[in-house]
């Protein structure tokens, strides 16, 4: 019985739960109390977490420590078993450090920038239901990495579903709906398979208990009862992690879900399904393991290979962001698939790595895309570097980051997976993974390839005056671009603008064809008199181009730089990433003696 | 002879009919005034919760089941006729199964562990079903005295059956439970939906009843005797006689029934063939019992609405009133799950080889089924009739696996279920006095408009889909899950695994419009930005389809965050049951403290669901 894990739970739990109470405060003041509420029980969590790190001994990483062991339902088995070692402290750590960055780049200041979901304007976007679904979601978040009972587990493994599901559908962007529904089915039929093979751990041990199961290493259950146990609890995680041929609720969830949903959910939400598989997968089903593992590397270089692929395709610059998770998951789940201490190692880097980098990427393309009023690649024109220079900068480096860089975070888990490759555990064939190691590097140049590409076409060039009506031109009205209304049909009556649009600048009005819904063919139907419905698309888009642009032309150059509530939200990242890509051993001294048990290496 | 009764033991169902004469009485010779139907709540209420007191009791009371209405000691005997005559005689030789009957002569009433948690699941439903009543009476017009009296009549019936343990007990307490459900549907006079539903039901039970009686008639011709622990000791003794019957009776009665009747089982079943002949080996089973289980399931199937009887449904739910339709969904279905249990393990559990993979497909396609109809639907009640449909269908799927304990996963989900869908149900009534019509629509907004009454829906949907913070839905599936996992039904694992996707998305779908804005209906609604565009957008373009405009720009706005959170926030100072008048007449009080009844209840299977299971009667828990 320790409190800590526990108090780790509860604040934001009770800080949620202190939210359903009706308040009688006048708009205004709830915001501000709203807004202080949730940096405070996010910061007092976070404060836990540190300390929590703080107390950790270090000396002993691969024991369970913290723990706390109730039982909650006898006749489940169900145990309230909580505790950290070494693989869980730094994800813990993570998850509270970045729903506490969430919370201070929603609340920070006045909080009247954009993407500040909790700005006090009147009838704004309901922010008390925002705080309350991101402790909720917190909730989940560090109960997953916490919980050493596969049944409690499963129960915080699924607290994050509808949470989610509501910061996508609610705050999220045009295509939300369909995007919420989708995540919300796939993750859900993911996890129910992955019940049923917990479910099957447990009848054939008759124990829920991971530490237990952990040691015994697969002892009472057969081999082939392994094998399906591994691909039932590995085809629920690899949902969420996500997998390759699993992946396509990814990316329209993380281009809709609004830039603190996105960088939770790349940022935390993608790690449960990893951490799944190094807390669950592999050390209780080891033959099941050794039997899947070349298929989880096959999948997981065919990850790689086709997230690379698809990112030089995007356009969309959170889309692409998107994708990336889905090679650099790949990287994580090869690590994996090796079965030895140093590809798990790389694994848990990359995990970590890629949280922090992805987790700061999407905060910088949610920043991006507010002050642009889009996120479309050829929209944004290029030229960031001279009209925005420390945003342009901070996109850079992260860019930078996460293509791999040696001496920046994302090197180590990449470079370590292809190095376990090399040489993967006893038992699994040598060549194969060499060939994967092969397709993994090549799978980490096409990542520098399209980040570069992407950077030569958004940071680099000449400021085009192709800007899309800009959130924070100078005096421009703030509801101007909320994320929500973007794209929605412009009135009719442009048709001046639209002309001058459509032709100085058609390509552009080609490219914003996709991202146009079709309540806008109606609009531009009227406009060019009732044509057809594709080109009378265009022109449209063509026309809503145009008359942004006279209007960036006409306020001048007023996009403001990277903000105060930015900075503070992203400092401390920047600041991580650098620690861990200049010092790995940090990071690695506390995985490495847990991993070494894990996978059973002396 | 004499028989002596247990009148402590019969109190629950004694309790609710003489307060069913008592209400009769009263209605008929209290003065016309005001007051009376208050009078007749009263007593009505008051009646439900002294049996309910009375179960209470019971279950408190330690020592051994209670019996009542035995055959006397003089004429207990080798039953009689048919396949009896083979077994070795003896009434002190018991069979075993986890209703492990002791020994004494055969009784027709027991109040043991199963019993009382369906009459107590009956009579709390029945508590929460009469405060939907009470505001279903002030509201419109029916006759007071007669919908007590049947509502009584039907709770006399679902007491009585969990109790039945012979086969003529268990048929007429079915009867009581579905007979007063017909008047009931149809007692709201002038209404063709009403007069439709009730004729719908009386034909499908009828033909349900018939099709039972035939099953249990070829039963009682097979065996002999109607009382249920006999049948099974007749019908298990002719068993195994073949040689895989007795490892299989063996295999399953050894995995985990705690009772010591159970040894007693195994070591008679391993003698038996000491008796055998080879003569005898030529009655081995006639074809004939297999057909009267396929009737009885068949019948029972009907009643808890499973597929292919499950058709009715719908039909019924919605033109039924909503506290009947509540009451089918819930009293009705746990009686036919209490019959169908009593009658498969109690009874047949030696034919659990012929039954449980009749019962798995049902299930199997009962969930299905149930499902993607309800994927369809946009009616409340409709909805919530398919989705019951399903959920049958997750009962019955613990049912399906070939060993007796997995029951208790039964009864525990019925149990959660109770809790969840009578919780549903009571919001959808209270909406019903803003909306008639009742449409999924018509929730838009119900998180603002009375947000007690929101997050109470939402969260009965969530617990029914089976997800956090719905904890109590989650725990339930993952109870039947066990089961089945356990007992090796992989592909009915899978199945299920399924619908539980497909379940959510309509559960969830609907908890969705809950807090989304309401419609913009007129123009004097501050119409949002986006509304305005998408109109403007819309008249523009000349599409000019009549209304499409609005719904066109009423379906943006719908999704649209940005709506009237100040709204739902003063709101949510007045409680969601006691704001607004309009159009209702009052009593609408009790329809709120029925869902903070069952709010209460659901939250607290959701933070400790080990209530439930403890409920379950520790014969069928199985001990791992």
């Amino acid at each position: 019985m320790n409190w800590l894990p526990i108090v780790l739970l509860g604040v934001p739990l009770a800080g949620a739960a202190a939210l359903i109470v009706p308040s009688r405060l006048d708009g205004v003041a709830r915001g501000r109390l709203l807004r202080v509420h949730g940096l405070a029980v996010s910061g007092i969590t976070f404060a836990l977490s540190v300390v929590l790190a703080v107390a950790f001994d270090y000396g002993d990483a691969a024991r369970m420590q913290f723990e706390t062991d109730m039982a909650w339902i006898p006749g489940l088995d169900l145990r309230f078993h909580l505790g950290v070692d070494g693989i869980s402290l730094p994800l813990v750590v993570l998850t509270a450090l970045l729903t506490f960055l969430c919370f201070v780049y929603l609340g920070w200041g006045d909080a009247g920038g954009p993407g500040q979901l909790l700005r006090p304007a009147p009838g704004g976007d309901r922010p008390r239901a925002l705080v309350f679904t991101l402790l909720v979601l917190e909730v989940g978040m560090i109960g997953t990495f916490l919980a050493l009972d596969l049944l409690l587990f499963f129960v915080f493994f699924e607290v994050v579903l509808i949470p989610m599901y509501f910061v996508i559908s609610i705050w999220g962007g045009r295509a939300r709906r369909a995007a919420a529904i989708k995540f919300i089915l796939y993750t859900l039929l993911g996890s129910v398979v992955l019940l049923l093979g917990l479910l099957l751990i447990w009848a054939q041990t008759g124990t829920l208990d991971v530490t237990a199961l952990a040691r015994a290493h697969g002892t009472g259950m057969s081999r082939s009862v392994q094998i399906v146990a591994f691909v039932a609890v590995g085809i629920g995680l690899a949902v969420k992690t996500p997998m390759w041929p699993l992946h396509t609720w990814l990316p329209d969830a993380h281009t809709e879900a609004p830039t603190v949903g996105s960088v939770l959910l790349a940022g935390v939400l993608l790690k449960m399904g990893t951490y799944g598989f190094a807390r669950i997968a592999i050390p209780v089903l080891p033959d099941g393991a050794a039997a899947v593992a070349p298929w989880l590397g096959a999948f997981a270089v065919v990850g790689i290979i086709y997230g690379a692929l698809a990112c030089l395709a995007q356009r969309d610059l959170k889309r692409m962001i998107a994708y990336s998770s889905i090679g650099h998951m790949g990287f994580v789940l090869l690590g994996f698939a090796t079965l030895t201490p140093v590809g798990v190692n790389a694994a848990l880097f990359g995990n970590i790595a890629h949280g922090l980098i992805t987790g700061l990427l999407f905060f910088i393309a949610g920043a991006i895309k507010e002050r642009y009023g889009t996120a479309d690649m050829p929209a944004l024109g290029g030229g960031m570097l001279a009209r925005l220079p420390h945003l342009g900068s901070l996109l850079t480096f992260t860019c930078i980051a996460s293509l791999g860089l040696p001496g920046l975070a994302g090197f180590w888990g990449e470079m370590l997976a292809l190095l376990g490759a090399y040489e993967p555990a006893p038992g699994l064939s040598r060549p194969l993974f060499l060939a994967f190691m092969a397709v993994g590097g090549i799978g980490a140049v096409l990542t520098a390839a399209y980040f570069l590409v992407m950077l030569s076409r958004v940071t680099h060039g000449r400021p085009v005056e192709t800007v899309h009506a800009p959130a924070l031109a100078g005096s421009g009205p703030a509801e101007e671009a909320t994320p929500s209304e973007y794209g929605a049909p412009l009135p009719a009556g442009t048709s001046g603008a639209r002309s001058i649009g459509a032709g100085i600048d058609t390509v552009n009005s080609v490219d914003t064809v996709n991202s146009v819904d079709a309540g806008s063919s109606g609009a531009g139907a009227t406009g060019s008199g009732g044509g057809a419905t594709g080109p009378a698309d265009e022109s449209d888009s063509g026309g809503k181009d145009g008359r942004s642009r006279l209007r960036a032309v006409g306020s001048g150059d007023g996009f403001r730089d990277v903000m105060r509530h930015e900075l503070a939200a992203w400092t401390p990242l920047i600041g991580l990433i650098l620690l861990f890509g200049l010092w790995p051993k940090a990071l690695l001294l506390v995985t490495d003696p847990v991993v070494r048990t894990l996978v059973g290496a002396p | 002879m004499i028989q002596q009764i247990d009148y402590y033991a019969i109190a629950p169902p004694l309790i609710l009919a003489l307060t069913a004469g008592l209400v009769l009485l009263l209605d008929a010779f209290l003065p016309r005034k005001p007051h009376a139907r208050a009078v007749l709540d009263g007593v009505t209420l008051a009646g439900v919760l002294g049996a309910l007191g009375f179960v209470v009791s019971q279950a408190l009371r330690d020592g051994p089941a209670m019996r009542t209405f035995c055959v006397p000691e003089g004429l207990t005997g080798p039953a009689r006729a048919g396949l009896g005559t083979l077994a070795p005689a003896g009434g002190e030789n018991t069979a075993g199964g986890p209703f492990g009957a002791a020994a004494g002569p055969p009784c027709s009433f027991v109040v043991d562990g199963f019993t009382l948690v369906f009459a107590g699941l009956a009579l709390v439903a029945g508590v929460i079903v009469m405060l939907m009543s009470m505001a279903e009476l002030s509201s419109r017009d029916i006759p007071v005295g007669e919908w007590y009296f049947l509502l009584l009549c039907v709770l006399v019936g679902a007491v009585t059956l969990p109790a039945a343990r012979d086969l003529i007990m268990l048929v007429v307490a079915l009867e009581l439970v579905s007979l007063p459900v017909f008047a009931l549907t149809a007692l709201r006079r002038y209404d063709g939906r009403g007069s439709e539903a009730a004729v719908k039901l009386f034909l499908v039970s009828v033909v349900s009843t018939a099709v039972m009686l035939f099953g249990v008639s070829l039963l009682y011709g097979m065996t002999g005797t109607v009382y249920l622990d006999r049948l099974a000791r007749t019908l298990q003794a002719s068993v195994p006689w073949s040689v895989e019957g007795l490892g299989r009776n063996q295999a399953i009665f050894g995995v985990g029934d705690p009772g010591q009747a159970l040894a007693q089982a195994a070591g008679q079943t391993s003698s038996l063939p000491a008796h055998t002949s080879s003569l005898q080996i030529a009655y081995d089973l006639p074809p004939v019992v297999s057909v009267a289980v396929v009737l009885v399931i068949a019948g029972f199937a009907f009643k808890v609405a499973a597929v292919p009887f499950h058709a009715w449904a719908a039909d019924v739910y919605q033109g039924a009133p909503l506290p009947v339709a509540a009451l089918l969904s819930v009293i009705s279905k746990a009686a036919g799950f209490a019959g169908l249990i009593l009658v498969l393990v109690a009874a047949l559990h030696s034919q659990i080889a012929t039954w449980a993979p009749i019962i798995a497909i049902i299930a199997a396609l009962t969930m299905t089924a149930g499902n993607l109809l309800a994927l369809r639907q946009r009616n409340a009640v409709r909805l919530l009739a398919w989705s019951s449909v399903a959920q049958s269908g997750y009962i019955l799927a613990p049912l399906g696996v070939e060993a007796p304990e997995a029951v208790g996963a039964s009864i525990a989900y019925l149990v959660f279920y109770a809790a969840m869908n009578l919780g549903a149900f009571t919001v959808v009534m209270l909406v019903s006095r803003w909306s008639e019509r009742g449409e999924l629509d018509d929730y838009r907004g119900l998180a603002s408009r009375s947000p007690a009454a929101g997050l109470a829906l939402a969260f009965f949907l969530i617990c029914l889909a089976g997800l956090p913070p719905g904890l109590a839905g989650l725990f339930a599936k993952i109870v039947v899950f066990r089961e089945i996992v356990d007992g090796g039904g992989p592909w009915l694992a899978i199945v299920m695994a399924i619908n539980t996707v497909v379940g959510l998305y309509y559960y969830v779908a609907w908890a969705v419009r809950v807090f989304t804005p309401a419609r913009v209906a007129s123009a004097d609604v501050p119409v949002t930005r986006e509304t305005e565009i998408a109109v403007t957008g819309e008249t523009g373009a000349g599409t000019g389809h009549g209304g499409a405009v609005t719904e066109a720009g009423a379906e943006k706005s719908s999704g649209d965050p940005v709506m009237r959170e100040a709204g739902a926030g003063t709101g949510s100072g007045g409680a969601g049951t006691s704001a607004g008048t309009g159009g209702a007449r009052g009593g609408w009080l009790p329809v709120g403290v029925a869902i903070a009844l069952a709010g209460i209840v659901a939250v607290a299977f959701s933070v400790a669901p080990q209530l439930v299971l403890d409920l379950v009667p520790a014969l069928f828990t199985a001990s791992r």
